[in-house]
């Protein structure tokens, strides 16, 4: 009976309440948008492992470190393997086709980084191949990469036209794997230094050190920053994790705006909404009046006022939810050579009707006040 | 003839909560619009404001930034030889060979690193930038190992005040004064005798060559001279220009997040300004009756209505701008990708973006009003006046 009431008076208006549906879903859309992206934002720490740990330099990135430091952080208790590479951080074509590149030391690396699939011929002609390099899924497809292509890079940190030969294209083993990457042999980096600056030569930017369990890993990193204490070139090592996260903390004031720019998001439905419901109130009193005199208690009216706020929301947010999934298709294919994935957690699923039903709440908070405390006499008297 | 405008007024003032609802709902969108603005604004005028414009720095070709840049000191002394370069009043060369790295520091009250940029300065630093002053305590005397921190630094690193030490390349530094660079990017930066940075960070290059141009028409001369030189791989930019690239991927990625947010955001106070406007034609049919057979025609009615519409968005607008006005007194402090290194600014409000801002309150209030508005005008006399 009252919810056939409620649902009777939600359309009364039809106009307006489509409206502030339609108001409610696309504020809901855009902050389950809005929370995917800052998810993102942390993907790069999500999918770091507990046992790698990353060493560099302790003065900065852009300090490299001797080659020579591989032997003896090897011989370190707990350290399973080690690799070693530089971001080269090469342009394609202009800057704005950015990707991560960098040179490695291919075997160790592809041990480390098992979570980058190559099939194994693919995986053996890589390796063979001093000038050959590997590539990501996601970016041969971007630019229509085959095996056996030439792909030429303009080095900034290493001055050059450097070329390469694709040797393989790798998979992620998971949905979160950088697929937009591009490796190659850290020993042609280094030759081609040995010919043109000498004094460049020798030296790697990090390593990445393979430790046995995770619970040593805190130990091992102690161990590694204390041998070279004291050294020209002191190391700070972490894990990977906490390396990801550095780069993510630095870019986190930008962060911090989006979230709080998806709070004002919820602050304006909630205003279109309570707005919504005070004319709704304002025009019924007459009739909260008339239930009132019929003898109907204030909890009825209230829980009327109340049902109708908290339904509107509801549809709002439902529609809204259901908007989210062509929306993130539509990024994941638009965008994606700027995320590797876009789709909605159960989470935000339900963070997005939490709100929706937070939102019908406030709004109905007021008229429901007045519709519930309205004097019989008043009511009647008042032409709204 | 036109019905008076404060009619309109009245209207609003009459629904006061509903017209503060709304309008309050305009005023955020606004306010997110003007702040997204502002902030590009306020990164774009920091670094654009770093360089000057009779400047010109020289760094290795196809660097995309100093910290990437490694100048031999012999081809430093060839730029150095160059006619076009000024003269200072005791005929030294107004040219100055930096040192630029970054080295990792941590804020206050935390313990996050973060990339700061730390710059070898020679004599002529200080003359090539006539923004930088020193605020507080002393210059460093040259061969020392004591250096000065910009007022971003000192407010927000440990070890960057004056009389702290920092550690770096084996050696403790201490800061013997404070500079303050107006609103520039060197605010973000420790300046230090670029000797002893070299030495302390077995450097054997410098990073960059700055110099002011004898005569500023001379630029293209001198650029083209200095890249066609096959004894060079350096290039030269106007300090101008060199910061404003270095800004151009973070203002972008400010312009289309402001702009898909204001889109995504205007869409929903539109359909709030139509819901009121909309209630406020159900309201009033008798009176819209009235004044129809007293002889108003359908154009004033028409104009009434949308008048109050546009007056809605213009006090959102107008608290909205208000709001944003307030967002100056903070200052952003982030990484910028393109040269990894901590940058701080302040949202700057310009009357552009006032305008803007309002311009755009007033398209949403005319938006949502003008459908609301039709149907008060095209409604039909006697039914008005028989509605109940």
């Amino acid at each position: 009976m009252i919810l056939k009431l409620i649902i009777r008076n939600a359309f009364r208006h039809r106009l307006r309440t489509i409206l502030t549906v339609i108001g409610v879903a696309i504020a809901i859309l855009a902050f389950g948008m809005l929370r995917t992206l800052v998810g993102l934002w942390y993907l790069g720490v999500e999918r770091s492992s507990a046992t790698r740990l990353i060493t560099r330099n302790a003065i900065s990135l852009v300090f490299p470190l001797p080659l020579s430091y591989l032997e003896r952080i090897r011989g370190i208790a707990g350290v399973k393997s080690v690799s070693y590479g530089n971001w080269f951080g090469g342009i394609y074509i202009d800057e704005k086709h950015f990707f991560a590149n960098e040179a490695v030391e291919p075997k160790s690396f592809l041990e480390l980084y098992p979570e980058f699939v190559l099939s194994p011929e693919q995986r053996e002609a890589f390796i063979r191949d001093r000038k050959g390099c590997i590539v990501g899924k996601r970016l041969a497809d971007t630019y229509g990469w085959k095996p056996g292509d030439l792909i030429t890079l303009r080095g900034t940190i290493f001055p050059g036209q450097w070329e390469f030969v694709l040797r393989g294209v790798y998979r992620g083993a998971e949905r979160s794997t950088e697929e937009r990457a591009l490796f190659f042999h850290w020993d042609y980096l280094n030759e081609t230094l040995k010919k043109t600056v000498p004094r460049r030569a020798g030296q790697v930017g990090f390593y990445v050190v393979g430790v046995t369990r995770p619970e040593v890993a805190a130990e091992v990193a102690e161990a590694v920053d204390r041998t070279f204490r004291n050294s020209l070139a002191e190391t700070l090592t972490e894990t990977e994790r906490a390396f990801q996260l550095g780069f993510v903390s630095m870019t986190e004031a930008i962060m911090i705006a989006i979230q709080i720019v998806s709070y004002v998001v919820i602050v304006i439905i909630m205003v279109v909404a309570a707005n919504t419901m005070a004319m709704t109130a304002r025009e019924r009193i007459a009739e909260y009046a008339t239930l009132k005199s019929l003898g109907f208690g204030a909890g009825h009216i209230g829980i009327i006022v109340f049902g109708e706020s908290l339904f509107i929301s509801l549809m709002g947010g439902l529609l809204g939810v259901v908007l989210t999934f062509p929306a993130a298709q539509w990024i994941e294919t638009e965008l994606s050579q700027y995320f590797p994935y876009f789709s909605i957690s159960m989470t935000t699923i339900g963070l997005d009707l939490a709100i929706a039903c937070c939102v019908g709440g406030v709004a109905a908070v007021f008229p429901t006040w007045r519709g519930a405390t309205i004097r019989i006499a008043d009511g009647l008297r008042r032409i709204g | 003839m036109a019905i008076p405008w404060s009619y309109s007024l009245r209207n609003l003032w009459t629904r006061r909560l509903t017209t503060a609802l709304t309008a309050s709902g305009m005023a955020l969108v606004v306010f997110v619009f003007a702040a997204t603005l502002m902030l590009a604004e306020g990164l774009q005028r920091t670094l654009v404001a770093t360089g000057s414009y009779d400047n010109v720095i020289v760094i290795r070709t196809s660097a995309n930034s100093e910290v990437q840049s490694g100048v031999e000191r012999d081809q430093a002394a060839i730029v150095e030889s160059l006619p076009e370069v000024a003269v200072g009043a005791e005929g030294q060369p107004l040219l100055d060979k930096e040192l630029v790295v970054l080295i990792n520091l941590t804020k206050r009250g935390t313990t996050k690193p973060a990339n700061v940029v730390i710059r070898g300065v020679g004599k002529a630093g200080l003359a090539l930038r006539p923004q930088v002053q020193l605020i507080a305590g002393r210059m460093p005397r040259p061969g020392s190992d004591e250096v000065i921190a910009g007022k971003s630094i000192a407010e927000r690193f440990q070890g960057g005040g004056i009389g702290e030490r920092l550690r770096f390349g084996m050696r403790d530094w201490t800061v013997v004064g404070t500079f303050s660079a107006g609103t520039t990017g060197f605010n973000s930066e420790i300046w230090g005798d670029v000797d002893q940075l070299m030495q302390a960070f077995r450097r054997p290059v410098y990073s960059s060559v700055l110099f002011r141009l004898r005569d500023s028409s001379e630029f293209e001369r001198v650029k083209s001279s200095i890249e066609h030189n096959p004894r060079l791989t350096l290039e030269a930019k106007r300090e101008t220009r060199y910061y404003a690239d270095q800004s151009e991927m973070m203002a972008k990625f400010l312009r289309i997040l402001g702009l898909t947010l204001t889109v995504i955001f205007s869409l929903g106070a539109v359909i709030g300004a139509m819901i009121t406007m909309y209630a406020a034609v159900a309201n009033r049919v008798i009176e819209i009756g009235t004044l129809r057979a007293l002889g108003f025609n359908r154009g004033s009615i028409l104009t009434a209505f949308v008048l109050e519409a546009l007056f809605l968005g213009l006090v959102g607008g107008l608290l909205g701008v208000a709001c944003a006005s307030f967002m100056q007194l903070i200052t952003i402090s982030t990484m910028n990708w393109q040269t990894f290194a901590e940058l701080a600014f302040s949202f700057s409000l310009t009357i552009g973006i006032a305008v803007k801002s309002l311009a755009f309150s007033l398209v949403m209030g005319f938006v949502g009003g003008l459908l609301p508005a039709v149907r008060a005008a095209r409604m039909n006399i006697v039914e008005a006046l028989r509605a109940t």
